[in-house]
């Protein structure tokens, strides 16, 4: 797999450095991550920046991740850009309110690397 | 507010709740902090020196609170980020933050009908031991005294009416 650059979208500064890690144990070669500690800095870091994948969580001040998520289409650098959330929030209806919104994937906290890896690689080669 | 006697009526008794509430806590510990959590018999081996507090709302409101000693909280800090404790240590109070969102998150996830109809807030850290939680119910809230590393970590869900 080719390097990717991930943006990391969580209020907590050790959530945002366990995904990284749970990503690079996945075998994943980072050539760069970004972090934002809500939606609306992830929507300004995403102006200036092309990431190949966003991890995202849900429950957030300022602005939450599923709010966020709607407002990504708006952002030019974004398109097409998969987003996986990462979140607590694990029920039926928060899965189905994320998908809908225009998530592609979604992992619940607590979580492992290979979790992590099951969901992201199909994302990352392409597959539905 | 819904009663507590109506999340009982769909979610099963509140007093059973007790194993999936350490089941949880276990997971939470097992996946992200690679350890496991014993059963401790003794509610007063250290005195708590730092408290996460989680609120629940919606079908089931309350509070989830998990107490420990600071060095207890470092030590968390530390198996979550892989780091040692002296370079974790400004991370203590969002780790622990963390582990009782995540533990609360967990819990409700397992409680038919909680999943959907529970939110949870931001979590809260409180340092120091010279406080009091004052409820606003005769609930008796629920207990699990755990022991981590050997070292007591308790866990108290405080269910309103």
């Amino acid at each position: 797999m080719n390097s990717i650059s991930a943006l990391i979208v969580d209020d907590s500064s050790v959530m945002r450095k366990i995904v990284e890690r749970s990503l690079r144990q996945a075998g994943m070669d980072l050539k760069q991550v970004l972090e934002a500690a809500n939606g609306a800095e992830a929507l300004g870091i995403l102006n200036d920046n092309l990431v190949d994948i966003i991890l995202c969580d849900i429950n957030m001040p300022v602005m939450d991740g599923l709010e966020f998520i709607k407002q990504l289409p708006t952002v030019v650098n974004a398109k097409g850009v998969p987003v996986i959330m990462i979140t607590t929030e694990g029920s039926e209806a928060h899965v189905v309110q994320a998908i809908s919104a225009g998530a592609r994937g979604y992992i619940r906290k607590p979580f492992t690397a290979e979790q992590v890896k099951e969901q992201i690689l199909p994302i990352l080669a392409g597959k539905p | 507010m819904t009663p507590a006697s109506a999340v009982s009526a769909a979610s099963g008794d509140p007093a059973s709740w007790t194993p999936l509430l350490e089941e949880a806590a276990r997971e939470v510990f097992d996946l992200m902090l690679s350890s496991s959590l014993t059963r401790s018999a003794k509610a007063d081996q250290e005195v708590p020196g730092v408290t996460a507090m989680v609120g629940l709302a919606g079908r089931l409101c309350g509070l989830l609170s998990i107490r420990c000693s600071r060095k207890t909280a470092a030590l968390m800090a530390s198996k979550m980020l892989a780091m040692e404790m002296s370079e974790a240590d400004d991370e203590v109070f969002d780790a622990f933050g963390e582990v009782g969102n995540m533990v609360a998150g967990n819990f409700k996830n397992k409680v038919p009908g909680l999943g959907d109809g529970c939110m949870l807030s931001v979590p809260t850290v409180v340092t120091g031991t010279d406080y009091s939680l004052h409820s606003t119910t005769a609930v008796p809230a629920i207990e699990l005294h755990l022991l981590f590393e050997n070292l007591l970590v308790s866990i108290a869900l405080q269910i309103s009416e």
